[in-house]
């Protein structure tokens, strides 16, 4: 499943490019790309776990742009 | 300015004309330092705080903890106006950032803001207003002038001119009237129309050019790949740095720590790899935006990037070079009556799309029986063969004829000749022509100044016809007789060569050789979805010379792109240099840090701009 989020109050276009490490890092995470300027998040993962990946997901994003939020 | 900006804004204001009144008055000891703490954590307490908060969230080394860090250390050792203004400079740096990419985005965004808002549908007799995802297709849609078309279909009441310039970047507007075809996201000018939708929104060209557009940025350029890998290191390397700096010189020399803690803090100031990170896929992006303004849509960072590498460009001919549309210009028959001949290639051609396969059946006047048709087989590169009443026939070229044992008659007439066949009989041939397009030769000669080396031409065609064209529009190396499979060799020896091969054709057939360039583009497709899926980069309209100016395009990204590499990171090697000398101070340091981020981003600013 390919699912496309936005991102709200994406300041720092380095904080793009952590979240895209750290989510790539997830397990099952298949494909991620965080666009900075159309400010979103594409995320691709198996199925059944998609839930699981998309909340750890935002826990990360959180963790690294505390002003971020991820409109799911 | 939002609301969250206006306040930091504020917030700076005040810190600034506090440091400068707390500088101005005579205190001294602790008071001075308490009195400096003011505008300080006026402006800094959010950096501090998210500093605090990121160590235990194990995010070290990121931007606001070693801003922390560096202006910490000054106040420790007893340089409070610096670190109240390095904190002020960070913020307006920050500010700034914001303000910029914010405002650039919205107007890239801008550029491609084609999407139509809302759709007039005629349900049960009056007009309701939804929004265009919630029309199905067949329904009737109602457009005003002045309002954008917001589906794809066809035109079943009145006539209007359409400016169809936001897909294609062509500003002339095109008159249409029942039953001709409209895109949606083009601007209905005069008339009041009324179309029958073709489709659902998802699936018109306008949503199909969007979800690409914003979907370009997922392919990274290699200039972003290589940003990305450097900045990972590049923050780590300058911290251990500092951090030698401020310990190894005072214990090999025996001197006091002070002076080299404040050089090693001016490492901390210029740690940050932001006007890189932020500056190249802002470029890119423009570039990308600015293309498809001008009617040329790719599909990466990446594809842009091999456009501006491109030193060759191969041409498919039919429907590229030339107008793809053939006319009967000469009808041989050996035997049979003419219109015989014409009957039967018009009969077996009448299923096939392919261009002269059209011009066959359309100079046949009468109305085609289907049924008289049998099996029909495609030979790729060569022709057809058909059961027409029973009889097998083989329509296709030279070389289909030769096949199958027979001798075809060359003829002293320029154009495609197709040879019709029976089993044992040679029958005669048809003469179809197609004209070169009147933009090719100017396009192949701007090719030229753009700083193409070699301008290649393949086709399926005959030499005798193929070299004709070449030399009208200044071609320099032409390949005929081709099949699509031999098409992707001659290809494969021009890369093997050396060469940045990029492919023009226009879908048809063509696209193993579109995948196989380092950069396909098709053309010429509006609404065709094989091409826009199989190529790199689309040319919206049918005009070559749009190929000039997105090559132009391209090199002026990557051009602004390496400009902003070059000079952040000349930049901050010069601070870095300077402060180990302690020939810098931490004001030059977030000065030059902050003015370097502001320059990279409006240089890539400059990509979007109309050539």
């Amino acid at each position: 499943m390919k699912k496309t989020f936005k991102l709200e109050d994406l300041d720092c276009a380095n904080c793009a490019a952590k979240m895209e490490r750290a989510v790539s890092e997830i397990d099952g995470v298949s494909f991620v790309s965080v666009n900075f300027i159309m400010q979103k998040i594409t995320i691709e993962a198996n199925d059944e776990a998609f839930e699981e990946i998309l909340k750890k997901a935002v826990k990360l994003i959180r963790r690294i742009e505390p002003d971020c939020r991820v409109i799911l | 300015m939002s609301k969250k900006q206006k306040k930091m804004l504020l917030r700076i204001i005040f810190a600034a004309v506090m440091t400068v009144t707390v500088q101005l008055l005579p205190l001294q000891g602790i008071c001075r330092m308490a009195a400096f703490a003011v505008p300080y954590l006026t402006v800094g307490w959010d950096v501090l705080y998210s500093a605090a908060r990121n160590i235990f969230g194990g995010q070290l080394f990121d931007e606001q903890f070693l801003m922390s860090i560096a202006t910490l250390g000054a106040i420790l050792l007893g340089e409070y106006t610096e670190a109240a203004g390095v904190m002020i400079f960070y913020q307006i740096g920050e500010l700034f950032q914001n303000i910029a990419v914010g405002k650039s985005r919205r107007s890239i965004a801008a550029l491609m803001d084609i999407r139509p808002d809302s759709a007039v549908v005629i349900r049960n007799g009056s007009e309701i207003t939804v929004s265009p995802e919630e029309v199905t297709a067949g329904e009737i849609i109602t457009v005003r002038p002045g309002e954008k078309i917001p589906l794809d279909g066809e035109i079943t009441e009145g006539s209007t001119a359409v400016n169809t310039s936001a897909l294609t970047g062509e500003g002339i507007p095109v008159d249409k009237t029942v039953g001709d075809s409209v895109n949606g996201g083009t601007l209905n000018l005069t008339g009041v129309i009324k179309i029958k939708t073709s489709g659902v929104y998802s699936e018109s060209t306008v949503a199909k050019i969007l979800e690409l557009v914003e979907n370009a940025s997922e392919k990274k350029s290699k200039a972003e790949g290589f940003i990305t890998k450097f900045a990972r290191i590049y923050t780590p390397c300058v911290v251990v740095s500092a951090l030698l700096l401020a310990f190894i010189p005072p214990l090999l020399f025996s001197e006091a720590p002070g002076e080299w803690i404040k050089r090693a803090l001016i490492f901390l100031m210029v740690s940050c790899p932001c006007a890189l990170v932020v500056s190249i896929p802002l470029s890119f992006f423009g570039g990308m935006g600015g293309a498809s303004r001008s009617g040329i849509l790719i599909k990466g960072a990446d594809s842009l990037e091999a456009l501006a590498k491109t030193d060759t460009v191969v041409f498919d001919k039919t429907g590229t070079i030339t107008h793809g549309s053939f006319t009967v210009t000469a009808i041989h028959s050996e035997i049979i009556s003419e219109n015989a001949l014409l009957d039967i290639a018009a009969t077996a051609e009448s299923y096939s799309n392919h261009p002269i396969a059209k011009a066959i059946t359309e100079a046949y006047c009468e109305k085609i029986d289907k049924k008289r048709i049998g099996e029909v087989k495609e030979v790729a590169g060569f022709g057809i063969s058909a059961l027409i009443d029973g009889k097998k026939y083989f329509i296709g070229n030279a070389a289909f004829i030769k096949k199958i044992g027979l001798e075809p008659h060359e003829c002293h007439i320029s154009g495609t000749a197709i040879h019709i066949a029976e089993e044992s009989e040679y029958l005669g041939h048809i003469i179809i022509n197609d004209t070169v397009k009147p933009d090719s030769a100017a396009a192949i000669s701007e090719l030229k100044k753009v700083g193409i080396k070699k301008v290649v031409m393949l086709t399926g065609d005959s030499s005798h016809n193929a070299e004709e064209i070449g030399k009208l529009t200044g071609i320099d190396e032409i390949h005929c007789g081709l099949l699509p499979a031999q098409k992707v060799e001659k290809l494969e020896e021009l890369i093997s060569a050396g060469s940045k091969t990029a492919f023009v054709g226009d879908g048809i057939n063509d696209a193993p050789v579109l995948a196989r360039a380092d950069i396909g583009i098709a053309m010429g497709t509006l609404g065709s979805d094989a091409a826009i899926e199989a190529a790199d980069a689309v040319i919206m309209n049918d005009s070559l010379l749009k190929l000039p100016s997105a090559i132009r395009i391209s090199g002026r990204t990557v051009h602004i792109v390496k400009q902003n590499i070059i000079f952040a990171l000349t930049v901050k090697a010069v601070i870095l240099i300077l402060g180990a000398a302690g020939l810098a101070n931490m004001w030059l340091a977030m000065l030059a840090d902050v003015g370097v981020m502001v320059l990279a981003v409006l240089n890539s600013m400059r990509t979007m701009k109309k050539l």
